[in-house]
């Protein structure tokens, strides 16, 4: 099917999954409201809103496979790069929501809300997918950032809970600012917020430099904000620290993701032509990123900030790849937020299980013996942490090496050689977790996991967790494959649009 | 025997059997119970063993290049392939590792007795990774196994290592992951600068590399493989990881995880970077290296109160005539180098198993905690004097063909190096003796010794084997050399004829293309061809 936008129906058809899921979030809220707290009404409605999702990836799929676009000069993008990106989100936030289920339930929070405000989350997540207008990524980042701005506060009854709501929506509010105002700088520079037409304008050096500049300046800051890089990274250990675990890891992994989708379009596509200006930044952001987030890493005890600086240093890479800026390179960042998405929420699980349901035992004493005790969970999270690790035999592995690739092609040596040094340090960390869970000796018979109940969907969701790492790290043809195809084209299509747009 | 494996079609899936067959014992021993697990695992190494001795008629010397060579694409986008073969380097380091393998699980059976289960999955998994290093010819699945061999490893010394085991795990896991990762980086080097375009080997052989690109990267691998081996300011790691390891450890570590390092020397090294592994000064730098290393170690060894840590140190220094044999580039200091990882890889073991059974007995490897065992053991004596001479090099043992042949071979290019390495040897029976003598003879005067237990029925079928090989290499070394001299050869042919080649380019003179190694092309490359062939035997 060939979408042109001739008639008003093909929009709601271009946005359909997220059409699908804004209802359902809806219906979500209502459903709360009446059944709140009743017997096991959350762990329906949690059911429920994986319904959801499943039929937005179902929708998505029907786009992916079934729909193409006449021209890329729409608002929405209907290009590969963007559902690819979209069965991320709706891959990340279904693992959130099972490993949320029994914390919800324990700590006996709204369920309605709590689950809807994950759905619009991920509604906001795919609109900066698809945005082909710098404004829409604006509104995206906006419904995406309020949505978990109150999940990292939902917890009322903890203190730290709402220190990092406040403390996420004080400074993301900030680098909203940032980024808006970067916006309307380019919308100075180039009469438009259109990414395609910033995009000619940019190449055809009709864009006024004077405000280009800056512009692009803030929106970096902006982004960088989002995706936690050092120097902006400072509010990422408190809040993914303080914020309930089951939320860290969807923010940790799906907002991460949103952000660096958006952010390797508007730069790769949008601001192609400014390459040789802000590449420099980036290197040295992405550089300076690996850096601190593995050093800090290391020397932490608890392990959600461990956890925190890890996600920082993960961040470091995927710059490398918006650096690099080529297909292999965007390829590979599609592939790494995939793998990364599991990862890091398999092991967020398993803090989640050690905390039996809460906020205790997050210090890594508390790791102590628990391999022993819970063999296989011990297992699924030493393969979680080698994945995180990047060790060769999991899907990790394969998407370092994949970011590796597109650095070896933009002949970018020196960061490679940083990324890999800093992975060495990153060893260290995850190992450490490692050597806590199966090498010391407890010293009570009866640690603090012992009573550690793990329903059967947490279970089910972290096996399948690790079958897809190991099975990304034997056999990642099929992934690969598709993820190479999905950026098919992404930046070519700026010179389409320019043919079709063309006055 | 040759009709019987043929008609097996033995040569179709010995090498994926090979690297297969431990996995399906990991499952096997996970699924079964404790007390199974250590005869599981005995069996299913066995098993491996016992099919990889046919490669000894399967593998048939010859033109040098792989035999058996198998290759399936694996993940196709990248150019990586699921790429097989054994030549007459690797065939001895896949029968070293299924022999050691075996023996190391057989003696663990009374060292090990908590999470037996576990351990004996691990060592299976190891065993799948170090065969994989030793078959792969694509350089991607070599990596994949390079690093994959670190995390049985680590976990093996971390859980059931001695005191210090969590800091020599990570320790060793670090100090190998610094250089592999930096290796990674320079294959990928190769992969897109070197215009190879693919991960299989023949591919990375006909990178074109100029001279400073190769200096770069062989550096880059040096210090991945230099790590492992370990070449001497490396080496800290490894009297720590052999002294928390438990017993199976130390010996597989000993046995083949170091010779992972040398072997990566001459299956990567020096045919991908001819030039730079010619260079005077590498040359030099390597030789120095290992020298000071056979030196250094001898006489940090000779001053251990440990056994066990005296024996990890003899390991560096047995690791230095392996480097000087391989970086002299002559035939008989490659053919010596290999003897000594072969030989090394026997004695040693056989050392770090002796020195177990002494731990369980007394629960101590101090050496004044020993004296006149020879008394109290005769059959532990005589195994432990022959294993020891033959780790000092005695003549009639494998331990002196190897030394004699790498520092023949040395001598030939680099006198001086191969006098001050000949020094070693000397050092060798300064630190081995006093230690044999103290622990086997001397006075029996520690009661606890008098009812020191001889050997067992279990420890005899260990140890035997052992002695028969260091024996049986040092009388007729010569089936063993035969088989790999067409290999080795090729290596020395490549080198050469890509410094005649840089040579010829240097003069002026009009090159003839690269030098004739393209694998496809057959035995009989234009290089020149050392007139070296004396052998003592």
């Amino acid at each position: 099917m060939l979408l042109d936008y001739t008639s008003s129906a093909h929009y709601v058809l271009a946005l359909l999954p997220e059409v699908v899921l804004s209802v359902w979030g809806m219906g979500i809220l209502i459903a709360g409201v009446s059944r709140k707290h009743q017997g096991g009404a959350g762990q329906e409605l949690g059911w429920l809103t994986i319904a959801g999702l499943a039929f937005a990836a179902l929708a998505n799929g029907w786009l992916y496979f079934g729909v193409a676009e006449e021209a890329a000069t729409a608002m929405i993008a209907l290009d590969r790069f963007r559902l690819f990106a979209n069965w991320i989100f709706l891959l990340g936030a279904g693992f959130a929501i099972i490993v949320s289920l029994p914390y919800v339930a324990r700590q006996k929070l709204q369920a309605g809300e709590y689950y809807s405000l994950i759905l619009f989350a991920a509604v906001g997540m795919m609109f900066m997918a698809s945005a082909r207008d710098l404004m829409v990524i604006f509104l995206g980042l906006e419904l995406m950032s309020i949505g978990v701005y109150a999940l990292a506060g939902f917890n009322r009854r903890d203190r730290r809970s709402a220190e990092a709501g406040l403390k996420y929506f004080l400074l993301g509010a900030f680098a909203s600012g940032f980024l808006l105002f970067g916006i309307a700088l380019i919308y100075g520079a180039t009469g438009s917020a259109n990414i395609a037409v910033v995009a000619d304008a940019v190449r055809g050096g009709t864009a006024v430099g004077a405000l280009m500049g800056p512009g692009v300046a803030l929106l970096a800051i902006g982004f960088a904000f989002k995706v936690s890089a050092v120097p902006f990274h400072m509010w990422t250990p408190d809040v993914y620290e303080g914020a309930p675990t089951p939320v860290t890891a969807f923010m940790a992994a799906s907002v991460k993701a949103a952000a660096f989708v958006a952010f390797l379009r508007v730069f790769l596509v949008g601001l192609d032509g400014l390459y040789d200006q802000w590449w420099t930044i980036l290197w040295w952001i992405a550089a300076v990123t690996m850096v601190v987030g593995n050093v800090i890493a290391v020397v932490q005890s608890n392990v959600k900030r461990m956890l925190a600086y890890s996600s920082i240093a993960h961040g470091g890479y995927l710059l490398v790849a918006l650096v690099a800026a080529n297909d292999v390179a965007a390829a590979g960042l599609l592939f790494y937020l995939l793998v990364y998405t599991v990862m890091t929420i398999g092991a967020f699980a398993i803090v989640v299980t050690v905390g039996n349901q809460s906020e205790r035992n997050s210090m890594i004493e508390d790791y102590t013996g628990f391999g022993w005790r819970r063999p296989l969970l011990g297992l699924l999270m030493t393969v979680f942490l080698l994945s995180l690790a990047g060790f060769p035999g999991t899907a990790g592995f394969i998407a370092k090496y994949y970011l590796l690739l597109g650095a070896a092609e933009a002949r970018l040596w020196v960061l490679a050689v940083i990324l890999v040094l800093t992975t060495v340090v990153s060893y260290w960390y995850y190992l450490r977790v490692a050597w806590y869970m199966w090498m010391k000796e407890p010293e009570a018979a009866d640690g603090p996991h012992v009573a550690a109940v793990t329903p059967l969907s947490t279970h089910i969701v972290l096996v399948i967790g690790v079958a897809l790492v190991i099975l990304g790290g034997v056999f990642p043809d099929v992934a690969l494959d598709l993820a190479a195809a999905s950026v098919d084209g992404l930046r070519e299509a700026v010179g389409g649009a320019a043919a079709a747009a063309g006055p | 025997m040759t009709d019987l494996l043929a008609s097996l079609r033995y040569e179709d899936w010995i090498l994926h059997a090979l690297i297969w067959l431990p996995l399906v014992g990991m499952a096997h021993v996970v699924v079964s119970s404790p007390e199974r697990a250590k005869n599981l695992a005995f069996a299913w190494s066995s098993i491996v063993f016992v099919l990889s001795l046919g490669l000894w008629w399967g593998y048939e010397p010859g033109g040098g290049g792989f035999m058996l060579e198998s290759s399936t694409p694996w993940i196709e986008s990248w150019g990586v392939s699921y790429a097989l073969g054994v030549d007459g380097i690797s065939v001895f380091m896949v029968m070293l590792t299924t022999f050691t393998s075996a023996i190391a699980i057989l003696g663990s059976f009374e060292y090990v007795k908590t999470r037996r289960k576990a351990f004996y999955a691990l060592m299976l998994l190891l065993e799948t990774g170090v065969l994989g290093v030793f078959l792969a010819t694509d350089i991607f699945l070599f990596y994949v196994f390079f690093e994959l061999t670190l995390v049985p490893m680590y976990f093996i010394v971390g859980i059931w290592g001695g005191e210090r085991r969590i800091y020599a795990a990570v320790k060793f896991f670090l100090y190998t992951a610094v250089g592999s990762l930096l290796m990674l980086v320079a294959i990928l080097y190769m992969y897109f600068g070197g215009g190879a375009g693919s991960f299989g080997y023949e591919a990375f052989l006909n990178a074109d590399l100029s001279l400073r690109e190769q200096l770069w990267l062989f550096a880059a691998f040096a210090l991945a493989f230099g790590i492992k081996v370990p070449v001497f300011p490396l080496h800290t790691w490894l009297p720590d990881a052999h002294v928390e390891a438990p017993t199976p450890g130390s010996v597989v570590l000993a046995a083949v995880l170091l010779k992972m390092g040398t072997y990566g020397f001459m299956r990567f090294l020096l045919p991908f970077f001819p030039g730079a592994a010619q260079h005077p000064t590498v040359v030099a730098v390597m030789l120095v290296l290992g020298v000071v290393g056979i030196i250094y170690a001898a006489w940090v060894a000779a001053v251990q109160p440990d056994a066990k840590k005296l024996v990890a140190y003899t390991s560096v220094a047995h690791m230095g005539f392996v480097v000087i044999g391989i970086f002299a580039l002559t035939l008989n200091g490659l053919q010596g180098g290999m003897v000594v990882m072969i030989s090394h890889g026997i004695s040693t073991a056989a050392l770090f198993l002796l020195l177990g059974m002494m731990y369980e007995r007394r629960h101590t490897r101090l050496i004044e905690d020993f004296g006149g065992l020879g008394r109290a053991a005769p059959l532990f004596a005589t195994a432990f004097v022959i294993t020891a001479l033959a780790s000092i090099g005695l003549p009639g043992t494998s331990g002196f063909v190897g030394e004699f042949l790498a520092l023949l071979g040395t001598f030939e290019t680099h006198a001086l190096a191969a006098i001050l390495a000949a020094t070693g040897v000397v050092f060798a029976a300064y630190y081995m003796l006093p230690m044999v003598q103290r622990v086997l003879f001397n006075k029996l005067d520690k009661p606890e010794n008098r009812k020191f237990p001889d050997l067992s029925r279990r420890e005899i079928v260990i140890l035997a084997p052992m002695v028969a090989l260091m024996i049986g290499i040092g009388v007729h070394p010569t089936p063993i050399l035969e088989r790999m001299e067409p290999s080795v050869q090729r290596v020395l042919e490549r080198v050469e004829g890509a410094g005649a080649a840089l040579d010829s380019a240097s003069a002026g003179s009009p090159d003839d293309g690269p030098p004739g190694y393209a694998g496809d092309a057959g035995p009989g490359p234009q290089g020149r061809v050392p007139a070296t062939t004396a052998r003592e035997d």
